[in-house]
Order: structure tokens, then sequence, then C-alpha cells
């Protein structure tokens, strides 16, 4: 199957490695992975401020860059999000182009798990304790709510229940910059709760870059490994 | 401004911490009670029905207004109308000052405290008294509630036992149980010497004229029994058509609250005592407050925030909320509903930044029970308060700097390697949002490569 892999703004620059290793991961599962070399931002931070006209400059960007695609897949929930579910919201004039790409659009665990229909990866994370943080937008508006455990569990690793597990982290993109404490505070709350783990995992960068930094900033020593990283690590 | 959320939260956070562990706790024990009520029922065709009887009333709200008046009337209760918390004020004052009455007992009411009515009955030479627990502890301490269902409970139990060993003469280390049993003592007294009690309502059946209230206390069926005058101040929003209306919302709103199947008590009032010796209040009056709902009625939007039975659940599944509770949102409707009722009643204006006090996760939605999408409302405040200019020019001058370089590829691969650098080198500090984000965080590192410098090496 053809893929064009949509890399988002933070995988791009901050999760390059993870995003190299959810190209690994598909090729390995039999896709053909193309990289739209136009594509850029997906308009979210815009979209989620309400600069309703921007967001839809930005959606209208990336309608164009993926128009030929047959699959679109994301390694991200919340931009993933942005493309399927708000992107028909915001298109107007151009609501059937933006609904078309909906339905061809995937979030990356979403995209193993329902569309090529694979659970098991292999056994490279046995013996291995993980938690999972599950992104808001892919847990209530993907409905994501087994997927990135069914594929770690897969994968052989021991996923941990986690208090915390459904809360948000905090993140809310630029509710992170604008309500400052009480989203370092929802941080908190996700550390304070934390089983004992070797890794964090999360299929969004954004809430990863957000819990990485708190914890940082708290002196804590926790590693958080982005999905695609640890699904490709399960692999081998 | 209801006041600056981002430093009042700050500073909740900062100086008062048991306010973050009593309101974690508190919250996040009532939001696992209402998943287990709504687990035991068809908790989603439940929720749909109740948004579509709710829509339906709001819809022909002049209707089932003039029918409630009518019916209210016709049972010997006298409805008033207050277009705003001035009139309302005016309203209970001078049924209070005509009737010489002395002392009120309140039950908890959530469009009393919008209205601001004890103040101005305590400026008339009225005494009031508040007997809801929670709401007896904060009118000693004179702070207003913090939560719609459970006004005091950002209080720990050690501040309650100083409060009462000091005002209520209780052992230092007194249990609920003791506690509960020292307030009751002074409320049924003021009970017996009330000569007007003040509630709210959680419905206004339009077909049979019935005041309907839920509480697990017992105090609001003396509230409304005993003093010879019952005064029901009812937002225009609560009505329900029909009496069969009302046997699910009762149930619905139990176990969005609590997870209860229905409150321990549950008043339906039709009307005054019919004969003198019967039992019942001499007169009844129900005011009804418009106070801004038909402004959100009328708004595109905003509307669908009518639909909110006060029940808490999206306060209590908020993970923003439950880091300060409700004092930091400034306004007697907090948290998320708070966040979407309040641009409404207040003006959009006057309530930011409350919009923004979000991080749009989606877990009140999934509560409500009556379908509030509040995240969308949310976004909707937010695109009005863009473009009437009430956010930083700062941030509007990113987003429109970021959507022109979004849409222009070079440009775009440009500046985020220059970012990335920046990053790097810790020089992100000095960027606005980078700075913001550094207050409590750590930076993030960037990748040594971009993935697009990766991908055009290959990728192994």
């Amino acid at each position: 199957m053809k893929v064009a892999f949509f890399v988002t703004c933070l995988a791009d620059h901050y999760f390059a490695d993870a995003a190299a290793d959810a190209v690994r991961l598909l090729r390995h599962l039999g896709c053909e992975v193309g990289f739209p070399p136009g594509q850029t931002c997906c308009g979210q931070p815009a979209y989620n401020a309400g600069r309703t006209r921007e967001a839809l400059r930005m959606a209208e960007h990336t309608l164009d860059v993926l128009a030929g695609a047959d699959a679109v897949v994301l390694p991200s929930g919340s931009c993933a999000t942005m493309v399927k579910k708000f992107y028909p919201r915001l298109a107007g004039e151009g609501v059937s182009r933006a609904t078309a790409l909906s339905e061809r659009t995937w979030d990356l665990a979403e995209f193993i798990v329902r569309r090529l229909g694979v659970t098991r990866l292999g056994d490279g994370l046995s013996g291995r304790r993980v938690a999972v943080h599950q992104g808001c937008h892919a847990l209530r508006e993907l409905r994501l709510e087994t997927e990135p455990a069914t594929l770690l569990e897969g994968a052989g690793a021991e996923v941990v229940p986690w208090d915390a597990q459904e809360e948000c982290c905090g993140f809310g993109g630029l509710f992170s910059v604008k309500m400052t404490a009480v989203s370092a505070a929802m941080a908190d709350r996700k550390l304070e709760t934390l089983p004992d783990v070797d890794w964090v995992v999360s299929g969004d960068g954004g809430c990863v870059l957000h819990l990485d930094g708190r914890s940082r900033a708290r002196g804590d020593a926790i590693e958080f490994v982005h999905l695609a990283t640890a699904l490709w690590r399960g692999v081998n | 401004m209801v006041r600056d959320y981002a430093a009042r939260s700050r500073e909740i956070i900062r100086d008062e911490p048991g306010v973050r562990e009593a309101v974690t706790g508190a919250t996040i024990a009532f939001d696992e009670k209402r998943r287990k009520g709504y687990a035991e029922v068809d908790a989603d065709a439940w929720r749909r029905w109740a948004e579509g009887v709710k829509n339906h009333t709001l819809t022909h709200l002049d209707h089932y207004l003039t029918e409630a008046e009518a019916r209210l009337q016709a049972n010997g209760a006298q409805v008033h109308w207050a277009a705003d918390a001035a009139e309302a004020r005016e309203i209970v004052i001078g049924l209070a000052t005509r009737r010489a009455v002395a002392s009120v007992v309140k039950g908890k009411s959530m469009v009393t405290e919008e209205i601001d009515l004890n103040p101005a009955l305590e400026e008339a030479g009225i005494e009031v008294i508040e007997t809801d627990l929670g709401e007896y502890v904060l009118q000693l301490l004179e702070e207003p509630p913090s939560h719609i269902l459970g006004p005091a409970l950002h209080k720990s139990l050690r501040q309650v036992q100083d409060l009462f060993a000091e005002r209520l003469n209780t052992a230092p280390d007194g249990d609920p149980d003791t506690l509960a049993r020292a307030a009751r003592e002074v409320l049924r007294n003021a009970f017996i010497d009330a000569d007007m009690g003040i509630t709210g309502a959680n419905f206004l059946v339009a077909e049979t004229g019935t005041v309907a209230l839920i509480e697990n206390e017992g105090n609001i069926r003396l509230t409304t029994s005993l003093p010879r005058v019952h005064v029901a101040v009812v937002g225009i929003e609560k009505l329900l058509p029909r009496m069969t209306d009302l046997a699910g919302f009762l149930q619905l709103t139990a176990r969005a609250a609590t997870g209860q199947p229905i409150g321990c008590f549950v008043s339906l009032i039709q009307g005054p005592a019919a004969e003198p010796g019967d039992d019942g209040p001499e007169e009844v009056h129900v005011v009804l407050v418009d106070n801004g709902r038909t402004d959100v009625l009328a708004h595109e939007h905003a509307w669908e925030a009518l639909r909110c039975v006060r029940c808490g659940a999206c306060l209590n599944a908020c993970p923003v909320y439950r880091q300060t509770g409700g004092h930091a949102y400034g306004h007697v409707y907090s948290g998320p509903i708070g966040s979407v009722l309040d641009p409404g009643l207040l003006g959009l204006h006057d309530a930011m930044p409350l919009p923004f006090a979000s991080s749009l996760c989606g877990a009140c939605e999934d509560a409500c029970p009556v379908r509030i999408p509040i995240p969308e409302l949310l976004l909707e405040w937010r695109k009005e308060a863009q473009d009437e200019g009430l956010t930083p020019w700062k941030e509007r001058a990113a987003l429109a700097g970021l959507a022109s370089v979004a849409t222009r590829p070079g440009l775009y691969r440009l500046a985020g390697r220059i970012g990335s650098r920046l990053g790097a080198r810790g020089a992100g500090r000095a960027l606005p949002m980078l700075g913001e984000w550094a207050r409590d965080r750590a930076l993030p590192k960037p990748s040594p490569r971009t993935f697009r410098q990766l991908w055009r090496k290959g990728i192994e």
C-alpha cells in the first residue's frame, strides 16, 4: 500500500529519529512510503487559538499537498485529528475535499491496527515495563482507547496501569504558554501518579515535549519514548 | 475582565497547595462515582434523550414559560419576572420587607450567588443563614463557593475542624459526623426562627407548575416547608415541559452529579398550604430570572450551554479545574461550563480570558449529561475573542506569521532550521512563547538533524 507520510512540525524538528522509525515501521509492514515535500504545519495552533482564517489557509495548503495521496499517516494523534476531524469543520467551500481526505488519513497506531489489521509486531519489547500516555485527541476524538497499548503488548512490553493514564497532560498547544502554571500542575499530576516503569510512551510529540520538559525541571529521571520508536524497537 | 485567570491560578497553585490536593481528590472521587452511575444504565441513550428534551424546551421557551406561569398561579404560587440581577434582588427584598422578615434561611443555589442576593439582604438588615453544610462553612469563612455541587470541596477536613472548633466549640479533632451534628444544632434553630426560606430550583415543570429540588442533606426540605414564606429563584432555562420529563432528569442529574440513582431528598413544590393549619408555607413565590440568558439563547452557538443542569460533572472531569478549584475563574460559574456560560452572561470582554482556560481535552463533553459540546463552544468564543481583538497582539501576530510561513514550504523549512538552532543554543528563552514555556519547564531539545534532512539522506 502507498502511504504519504505527514511528519508534522514537532516530529520534524524534535522527534526526527522517531519519525524515521515510523517510516521504517511502515515499510516493514509492507507500505511504500512517500514524503510529499511541500508539507508544512497542519494549522492546529491557529485553529485552537480561534484564528480561523489562518487555520483555513494552512488547511488549504495541506489539502493541496496531500491531494493525490491514497493514505496519509501521521506520527501524532493530535495532528491526525486536525486533518481528520477539524478540516471538515473548517473547510467551508472545500468541505468535500476535506471530507475525502479525512477518510484517507490515519494516526500511526490507528493505521496499523485498524487499517492494516496488525497487532503483533515482534518481541523486541519483552521484559520492558511501559506506561502509556494517551493524547486527548487520539483518545477522545479518534477513540484510540486501546490501540497503542495493544501494539506495545503485541511487541512484548508489559503495559503498567497508570491512574492518570487518560488525563490530559496539560500541553494543549498555546495553552501551555498562556496558562503556564496550570499546565505545569497538570503535568505534575501525571508525573506524581506515574508507576515504576522503564519508559513512558506516547504517540504525541507535543505531550512528550511538555511532560519531559516538566520532569527535567523537577529533576525527575524519566525516559520518554515516542510510540513510533517503541514499536520499531518492538519489531527487532 | 473577570480577573487575571493566569495570575490567579498561579497564585493558588503556589500559595495554597492544599487547594489543589483537596480539589483533585474530591473531583476524582465524584468523577469515578459518575462513571459508575453512567455504566449502570444506557447513559448514552439517556443523554441523547435529555439533550433532545432541553433543545425542544429552549426552542419553545416562551410557550413553556407562559404555561409554567399559569400553572404556578393556578396552584396559588405568585410569579415574578426579573430581567436582571438588580430586579431579582429588588423583588426578593420587597417580599421580605412586606412580610417584615427578620431572618432568612437559604438552600444552596447558584443563581442567588449569581445575582449577589446575600449582601443585598444583609444590607436591608435581614439575617441570612446558608443551610447547606458546605455553604454554611463558606459563609463562616466569608468565601464564595468554589464548585457547583460541593461549594467547599476546596477545603480540607483540617480547615473545617479548626473553623468549627473556633466558632462552634467542637473538639479540635472532631470527626465529620461530629462536625455535621454541631452545624445541625445551629441550623435547626435557624430553620425554626426563620421567616423566609430562599432556594433555587433544579427544574420547573411547565405542565404542573412544579418546582423540583434535589439534595442529600434535608436542609432544602426544611427551608421550603418551615418558614412562612418560600421564595424560589429560578433561571428561565430550568424549565421542563412535562412531569414525565422530570422523572428522567431527576435520575440523570443525580447520576451525573454523584452517581446516585436519585438524590436522597427530592422536593416537589406545588404551591402554598391550601388551608391555614395545613403543612407548608403561607406563600410561595417563584422569581424567574433572565439576567443575560435570553442573550445566550440568541447566540448562534452558545445557546447550547443553556441545556446545563448544574450537576458539576464537567468540573469533576476537568483536569484544569482540578489544579485550582473554582476561585481562579473569578465568577460564580467556574470550570468548563463556566468558561462557556460566563462570556454569554457577562459579555465576552468581561469574561476574558476564560475561553482560553482549557487545554480542549474533551473530558467535560464526555461527562456532560446533556451533551453540551463544551470544547467546540470554547473554540467559538475564542474565534469571537480573536475577531474582536481581545487577545494579545503578539499572539495574533505570531499566528498570522505561522500561516504566512506555513503556506510557503521553502520559507517554512528555513524558519524551522533557524528555530531549531536557536532552541539548541538556549537562545529560545528570549522568544516570547518559549520564555513562558521555560518558566516552569526545561526547554525542548531539538533533533540534531530534522526529519527532512534524514529523509533526503535516505532512511535505512
